[in-house]
């Protein structure tokens, strides 16, 4: 056999070419997010169907109105959307990166030159089209088969967009936080489930929130759902259920207020305690 | 790539304890020891995934405890992390990664490159072990690296994967590219690497071309061949002269003659042997 010199060519470098930007990874994030959300058959299932079945669970058991015209299921829609809102967010986000962390797939990624933030921009942009189907999803379902009336004019949806939206950045940035807290891929279910469940109940999402005890309304308080459920009330209620708030205000400016110091606490948090390795890796 | 003095503790006992490296442009050099050895450590130390506590590094001529986008941008990583991202496709995942380079292969090349081209469709969770492999060299050759990590690439092939998987070895290293490789198969060092390095206890006790390793080279041969019926054996400095006697003496061919020296795999066996 002969041997060519034809490889010496190759062993000239070539010139360096500018790193790619970050429109395109962080574009192509979002791509893969969706595609493996949406191959997940199980989990499109439950975060769709979830809020929906849940809707027609407590608007069949709690058929009496809790007000004169409004019905248990009108201010159980409010509530259901704020806990979409945090289940897309929150929930997917704290348990699908503590398994990425756990598999691999962090480590495989800060391994190459991929602008950190298109992972995270990835995760928004996923977090993002999941949260706007399932709110349509909710919507749809509550106005058609519930009964539901939603807003006909513009403000409420103006109040509609930006508690969802900072609902979605606090859950978010809390998600990617907290996802440093289960100890592996295979407990991140087990210890965010509950994490979420605990705040459902305690922000009045299945019972009036003003029903219920003292001391367990403010611990809710220091949390976002409360709020967004609050702020989604405002939205799908009657002007005058207003009154029945514990306040007797919808509250924006305190809403707005601690969505945004959830946000920008749990953006600090992540900046400081993201982690791209296992514990026992790095 | 020069390594000196690196250093890396784990809770208290030294897991890396004092290595000494220098690895050329364009050179295959293969990393040997045992399991614990501390031969990933540096590994990782190296590609920018974990910190050290001592030492001096430089990795294309920069420290990869703080590894940068255009630094990243130039090595490439093959990883042991055969669970991740399951649920995309070959393509997809290539495709995606291609986005982060400056100036990527053709995704579909690579693949080829590697063999997976009749399974650029597939989701990654449904390809066997040695298919997931050769996905992960995709991805490690992706950008063009200059510098290619190699950790035990070859564990759980078969043996024709093997071979065509050293073939490719040998391809990226003909273009040019660097390569760091660590491996348990001694065959594998000896047939890739330019120099090989033995760590035992975080420590380099030898360091050679595989055929000088240990003074292998130098090393008695010993000629074996069979004579009235009975296998003869004999341990010596010059082979060839025995040979030749031998030949004189019985007229012609030699039955059965062998001419064995030590193998690589003797020699690392005697090298861990003597650090016990």
């Amino acid at each position: 056999m002969t041997t060519t010199n034809g490889t010496s060519g190759c062993t000239a470098r070539r010139e360096q070419r500018p790193l790619p930007g970050l429109a395109r990874p962080a574009l192509s994030r979002v791509a893969m997010e969706l595609r493996v959300f949406f191959r997940e058959k199980d989990q499109v299932l439950f975060t769709f169907a979830y809020p929906v079945i849940m809707l027609a669970i407590f608007g069949s058991v709690f058929s009496q109105d809790i007000a004169p015209g409004l019905s248990f299921s009108q201010y159980f829609l409010a509530g259901m959307v704020a806990t979409g809102i945090m289940l897309v967010s929150f929930q997917s986000l704290a348990i699908t990166i503590a398994m990425e962390r756990d598999d691999g797939t962090l480590k495989r990624l800060v391994g190459t030159p991929m602008p950190r933030a298109a992972y995270f921009l990835g995760k928004v942009g996923m977090v993002l089209v999941v949260g706007g189907v399932q709110v349509a999803v909710l919507l749809v379902v509550g106005a058609t088969l519930f009964d539901v009336t939603l807003p006909g004019e513009v403000g409420p949806w103006v109040t509609f967009g930006w508690v969802a939206l900072l609902g979605l950045a606090a859950g978010t940035l809390s998600g990617i936080a907290f996802s440093s807290v289960p100890r592996s891929g295979k407990s991140a279910s087990a210890v965010v489930t509950p994490v979420v469940l605990v705040l459902q109940f305690a922000s009045g999402i299945f019972f009036v929130y003003s029903e219920l005890p003292e001391w367990m309304r403010s611990i809710a308080a220091l949390f976002p759902l409360k709020w967004m459920a609050q702020g989604m009330r405002s939205v799908f209620l009657p002007e005058s259920s207003a009154a029945r708030e514990v306040t007797g205000s919808w509250q924006h400016g305190a809403t707005a207020l601690v969505l945004i110091a959830w946000t920008l606490g749990a953006l600090v948090l992540c900046l400081r305690t993201f982690r791209w390795q296992r514990r026992d890796d790095a | 790539m020069t390594v000196r003095g690196l250093r890396k503790d784990y809770a208290g006992a030294a897991a890396v304890d004092g290595i000494d490296l220098d690895v050329a442009p364009g050179e295959v050099f293969a990393l040997l020891g045992p399991n614990g050895a501390g031969k990933t450590t540096t590994v990782e130390i190296l590609e920018g995934f974990r910190d050290r506590n001592g030492g001096d590094v430089r990795v294309l001529g920069h420290d990869p405890a703080h590894p940068t986008r255009a630094w990243r941008s130039r090595i490439g990583i093959v990883l042991q992390t055969p669970r991740d991202q399951g649920e995309v496709t070959v393509e997809e995942l290539v495709g995606s990664f291609a986005t982060f380079y400056p100036d990527p292969r053709d995704p579909v090349e690579v693949l080829q490159t590697v063999g997976l081209g009749e399974k650029r469709g597939t989701r990654t969770r449904h390809l066997s072990g040695g298919q997931r492999r050769r996905l992960d060299v995709a991805l490690g050759i992706l950008g063009r690296p200059e510098l290619l990590f190699l950790d035990e690439p070859t564990t759980g092939f078969d043996p024709e994967a093997r071979r065509s998987f050293w073939n490719l070895v040998e391809t990226l290293s003909a273009e040019g590219t660097t390569i760091l490789l660590t491996t348990h198969y001694l065959d594998e060092a000896e047939r890739l690497a330019d120099r090989v390095a033995v760590i035992v206890r975080g420590r380099v006790v030898a360091l050679d071309t595989p055929e000088r390793l240990g003074g292998r080279d130098a090393a008695d041969a010993v000629v074996r061949w069979v004579e009235g019926g009975s296998v003869r054996s004999t341990s010596t400095r010059t082979p060839t002269a025995l040979v030749g006697e031998l030949s004189a003496r019985l007229g012609g061919e030699v039955s059965e003659l062998q001419v064995l020296r030590p193998t690589l795999e003797d020699t690392y066996l005697r090298l861990i042997e003597e650090q016990r």
